[in-house]
């Protein structure tokens, strides 16, 4: 059995405390890290394999790579803990539950690239998640962990949180960036980088929750412990969040590359009611969705994307027979028209014109050539917009359309589900 | 006008950042914890706190759908409905909040005790259907719940 590394620690009773955490160990990567050279660190969170959490899988320590060694440029370190693709919640337990195991991963991330200053970008919502961390970052900096001369290295951090205000826009990271300088969340044109000028024009790393908190693991552990976890391609544990019809729906935190069937039937007690799978979403509603037939691919980066789809951020939503592929595509669309920044035309009109047409089919009122007309909204939005949360709303409509065009042409002709 | 309180509050965050427009978000919601919802008022007085032109800060306000523009309850009940909610009965709770309210979503009782709204996900998909009552979650959501959530609203 997976012994539990991000996890290890949540149930463990005042486990977001800085004593419990002192006492599980905690603390002890950063003195590691702050006797090492920041190159030193990068070079083992890269050769640890360590794949940004966040979706898109990037190497972190690659990353924290592009950021220019001149020590006369402020840098920044910028957590991303918007959380707000649709079917994810890992984040938000280790924020509950953990905070200091993100808090120590981000004071060495500092160290590692040089920036004296971090901000948590933390979705709104969470108003408990903010005040937890709150109180971990006052109890870190109470006993010499951030402020000046940490540990008494000559080293200064200082991390702050910065609310956001509902808009699933601000998880993209440069639209995260324009919310930090206080704008509307508008994703920026790349390049240039945010590596090169990101927050308020300086080098800025931008990283998930998770994955700043695998970096004290990887500093205790070392990186060849990290690397021999999973697929060679995308290794260590991973965060699973199950929802959805299943029995035992929560967060489940396994080796990277675990399949969907032993996730879903496994740990997450199978499809409720005794009822057959019918689809399931691999990672946030961005990820095309998957059936049946696919249950046995290996949950990593590599192996989702050779499917077409994506790990995204591993939040995985199941359907059984029961669900309409037509209202969930209407209400995925539904998220995106909504969420669109509006920045540009062909997101902005795409996801409301799709959003009308899938609203039609599922009352009823679909006409002949409807499902034609969507698949061209598709093209017309795909690959045309300066973010990817127009081609995220696209790859969730062309999912379903893959797997279930029959049940949509269904509702066109009959008017109604096909179950 | 804000209270000394809130002004003092929107001074102190200012520390965070390097530039007094960061602290727009952050003010606007520290206002707004004040006042309840967002006047061009409100908007004005922000604005001069941070020496922003107040048309950056309304776009700020406008933007964000946490930044209430008009009026909401005492109690604002916001409903997930998402695909993990919607797959676990997101509709059915909308309707009986709606029933036991005796409003429409959007709307608020006449007493201005109750908003009801729907949603985006809230990051609580483990624990579908779910709802937020102002600051605070309300998971795993069933009829019976429901009904004692609201007696036990003051």
């Amino acid at each position: 059995m997976f012994e539990p590394i991000l996890l290890k620690n949540i149930n463990t009773h005042d486990s977001h405390r800085i004593d419990v955490y002192l006492k599980n160990g905690g603390y002890q990567a950063l003195a590691a890290a702050l006797k090492m050279q920041p190159d030193g660190i990068i070079q083992t969170v890269k050769d640890s394999g360590l794949r940004g959490r966040g979706g898109a899988g990037f190497p972190t320590g690659l990353k924290w790579s592009f950021i220019p060694k001149d020590p006369t440029i402020p840098k920044y370190l910028c957590c991303n803990a918007d959380e707000g693709e649709p079917g994810t919640f890992k984040d938000r337990v280790i924020i509950e539950k953990d905070p200091h195991q993100l808090i120590e991963g981000m004071i060495i991330t500092c160290c590692a690239i040089g920036a004296k200053v971090a901000y948590i970008y933390i979705r709104g919502e969470f108003v408990f998640g903010a005040e937890r961390l709150k109180t971990a970052i006052d109890e870190a900096y109470q006993k010499g962990y951030l402020g000046k001369n940490i540990l008494g290295s000559n080293f200064n951090c200082d991390i702050y949180i910065h609310k956001g205000a509902g808009a699933y826009i601000c998880g993209e990271e440069t639209a995260l960036l324009e919310s930090i300088e206080g704008r509307r969340g508008r994703p920026r044109i790349k390049p240039p980088f945010p590596a090169l000028a990101g927050l308020y024009a300086k080098p800025t790393v931008i990283n998930n929750v998770e994955t700043l908190s695998c970096i004290s693991h990887i500093v205790n552990r070392g990186a060849k412990w990290f690397a021999s976890i999973g697929p060679e391609k995308s290794p260590g544990p991973k965060l699973f969040g199950v929802s959805g019809h299943v029995n035992k729906p929560g967060m489940y935190e396994l080796p990277m590359g675990t399949t969907a069937r032993e996730i879903i039937y496994n740990h997450a007690g199978g499809i409720r009611d005794s009822r057959k799978l019918k689809a399931f979403i691999p990672g946030g509603v961005s990820a095309p969705m998957l059936t049946e037939r696919d249950l046995d691919t290996p949950m990593d980066f590599d192996s989702l994307a050779a499917k077409g789809t994506m790990l995204g951020s591993g939040g995985i939503i199941v359907m059984d027979e029961t669900a309409c592929i037509v209202k969930v595509a209407m209400r995925t669309m539904g998220f995106f028209r909504h969420e669109s920044c509006g920045k540009c035309t062909p997101c902005r009109e795409g996801t409301d014109w799709t959003y009308k047409v899938l609203q039609r089919i599922e009352r009823g009122e679909g006409k002949e050539g409807d499902v034609e007309l969507l698949e061209k909204l598709c093209g017309n939005i795909f690959g045309r917009t300066f973010c990817p949360l127009g081609d995220g709303a696209v790859m969730a409509l062309r999912g379903a359309l893959k797997h279930f065009r029959d049940e949509f042409a269904y509702h066109v002709k009959n008017k109604r589900c096909m179950g | 006008m804000l209270s000394d309180k809130s002004k003092e509050e929107i001074k102190r965050v200012l520390n965070k950042y390097p530039n007094k427009r960061s602290a727009a978000m952050d003010a606007l919601r520290i206002a707004q914890n004040e006042t309840g919802c967002l006047s061009g008022d409100v908007m004005q007085e922000v604005a001069g706190i941070l020496g922003m032109p107040a048309p950056q800060v309304n776009e700020v306000a406008a933007f964000y759908t946490m930044y209430n523009k008009k009026p909401v309850g005492k109690y604002h009940i916001q409903v997930c409905t998402n695909v993990s909610c919607s797959l676990l009965g997101a509709e059915h709770i909308v309707e009986f909040l709606s029933r036991k309210l005796g409003i429409k979503k959007g709307e608020t009782t006449p007493d201005k005790k109750v908003t009801l709204s729907v949603v985006e996900c809230l990051g609580s998909c483990g624990t579908a259907p779910m709802m937020q009552i102002n600051d605070d979650y309300y998971e795993d959501l069933t009829d019976e719940k429901i009904e004692e959530i609201l007696s036990k609203l003051p």
